[in-house]
């Protein structure tokens, strides 16, 4: 049901790098999985609403005003590298 | 009895009448971490210099008359998925090896305000995806009751640190029962509050529509008091609820005469350990002898709630866990040739095989194609386990069924198989899915382990269940029993 292109099409699109040992676990493993998942399809589902969230709570607002932000450095003090002001990553162009 | 297995509200009663001092306390409980951690493993990071500086800064206060509330002295472990500022928060993954928080998660403002002490920071599966504690980047946490086996999963470390006495108190998270089966694996009471009732800020998200922050302790009325600290609106959370906190402690009178609670038969059916469902048929014969009303009911889209929840968990972390590529903090590839490749690298090194497979898992269910055919089906079908719960809560105050199918099984017994795996969960994911309150509590042993009890209550009916948790806990002593 999952076969190596699929899983290799989703690692691609969840920026993840796997080996072709991993990718075999994988596609096994998923397969299992959404196999059981299949079983959804036993019930009538047409007329019911999706169910994202549980609260009642509609949109959140909260007032515009003037605030203190945290401090740069506190801000990039967990940066993997930085340069100045600014979260240094390879050259993209 | 040794300082470190006294309740806080014990201990609380000790430090006011000034039998004791916070900082003897919490030196009482580094002992024991100190005599029983490298057995037990239940830290990943302790917090002792500050600790004990925090203590005396609780001893100073009561020596100058100040008045002490509950928690104040008394010892905290927190998951280590639970921002602490300035001290490392790993979520027991490679990816966040080095993260320090520049702030403190709205809980930890909480326990800090009332002068809580923190203990450390708890090992877990990594990003709490997990239900046996193996599954941490760094070390598997042992079971105190038998260490041959897994103390559960995913706030393993917090429920294994109540009941090793590593602490008195502890916070996990419970996203599809991680806080209730652990601690009905390591026989201590663990509780899921209602979703929206304690502020997700600062909690690292995984599933965050189901994600929710919960109270570990040795008995319900800590349960309780911790819940008072905890719970609350914080406009920090825009899924934080807006309700009246009640005294929790408040509901802790004994008297459920009438109260009426259901018993859903698919939660006592296939799958169940015999050993465990008799003593939860034992725990039913306790509350008719306290003069509740127990009947069996049905909740009859229980066993879709594991296919959904294995879709809609998954998909909620795919995009959760997008943020770690790798460039703002935690872990980095060396020697990328370009910028995607750094993230490839970075998160393909940085995460660990489970959360690899529930990124894969989600991002599959969330691709064009099976978008609706898995993910919007799974949010249909919650609609359908919610309404059960819906019907069955207009008849009975309480629902009543085993935490978990079995008891704490052997390490390393599960590993290969991630559908049995997720199986264990089976009677604590829908409550997540539905969003309602439940608690684990202690109610027997079976082989020698502990067997956990569940009752599950109505969106914000955490007092009926205090209550009912708090007779059958008056009416037995499990809850008092230790490890060797």
């Amino acid at each position: 049901m999952i076969n190596i292109k699929d899983v290799e099409h989703v690692a691609l699109l969840a920026r993840l790098s796997l080996s072709e040992e991993e990718k075999m676990v994988y596609a096994r493993q998923l397969g299992d999985i959404l196999g059981h998942a299949r079983k959804l399809q036993d019930l009538d589902t047409d007329n019911i609403p999706p169910t994202a969230h549980v609260l009642p709570l509609q949109n959140v607002f909260r007032e515009d005003r003037v605030g203190e932000h945290m401090p740069v450095d506190k801000v990039l003090a967990n940066a993997p590298d930085r340069q100045d002001n600014f979260f240094k990553v390879p050259k993209i162009i | 009895m040794e300082l470190n297995y006294l309740t806080a509200h014990q201990l609380h009663d000790m430090l006011v009448s000034k039998e004791v001092s916070a900082e003897e306390i919490i030196r009482a409980v580094f002992d024991r971490v100190e005599q029983v951690e490298d057995k037990i493993r239940a830290y990943i990071t302790l917090n002792k210099e500050q600790a004990v500086a925090r203590a005396r800064l609780v001893d100073k206060a009561r020596a100058g008359g100040e008045y002490l509330p509950p928690l104040a002295g008394i010892p905290v472990a927190v998951k280590d998925n639970i921002c602490t500022n300035g001290i490392r928060t790993t979520c027991a993954s490679k990816i966040l090896y080095n993260y320090i928080p520049p702030y403190d998660a709205t809980v930890m403002e909480r326990l800090n305000a009332c002068r809580a002490v923190l203990v450390g920071k708890t090992n877990m599966d990594e990003f709490a995806m997990g239900s046996s504690c193996e599954n941490s980047a760094f070390f598997s946490t042992c079971n105190p009751w038998d260490t041959g086996r897994v103390p559960g999963g995913s706030s393993g470390g917090s429920a294994a640190a109540v009941a090793a006495g590593e602490t008195v108190l502890a916070l996990g998270s419970d996203t599809g029962g991680s806080i209730r089966q652990p601690a009905s694996f390591c026989g201590v009471v663990g509780m899921k509050p209602t979703y929206g009732a304690v502020s997700r800020y600062g909690l690292v998200a995984y599933a965050s529509s189901l994600d929710q922050i919960g109270p570990l302790a040795r008995d319900v009325t800590d349960c309780a008091l911790l819940l008072n600290v905890i719970c609350g609106h914080d406009p920090l959370d825009s899924t934080s609820a807006p309700y009246n906190v009640p005294d929790y402690t408040s509901f802790l009178n004994g008297d459920i005469k009438g109260m009426k609670i259901g018993v859903p038969r698919e939660y006592m059916g296939q799958g169940i350990d015999a050993a465990v469902k008799d003593i939860i048929y034992k725990a039913i014969d306790v509350y008719t002898g306290l003069g509740a009303v127990v009947e069996e009911t049905t909740l009859p889209h229980t066993e879709y709630a594991l296919p959904a929840y294995y879709l809609i968990a998954p998909a909620e972390a795919s995009s959760n866990l997008a943020r770690y590529d790798g460039v703002r903090y935690g872990y980095r590839a060396k020697d990328a040739a370009d910028i995607v490749d750094m993230f490839m690298q970075t998160r393909s090194e940085g995460f660990g095989p489970e959360v690899k497979r529930r990124i894969m898992l989600g991002t599959y269910a969330l691709s064009a194609g099976y978008y609706d055919a898995y993910y919007n089906k799974a949010l249909k079908v919650r609609t359908l386990i919610k309404a059960d719960f819906d019907r069955a809560f207009e008849q009975f105050d309480l629902l009543l069924a085993p935490t978990a199918p079995v008891t704490a099984f052997r390490r390393g017994e599960k590993l290969d198989d991630p559908l049995q795996m997720y199986m264990v969960d089976i009677c604590t994911l829908a409550v997540n899915l539905a969003g309602i309150p439940a608690i684990s509590i202690p109610a027997g042993m079976a082989h020698n382990l502990p067997v956990g009890l569940q009752l599950m209550g109505r969106p914000f009916g955490e007092g009926d269940i205090l209550r009912a948790a708090y007779a059958f806990e008056q009416n037995t002593d499990h809850h008092r029993k230790l490890p060797q």
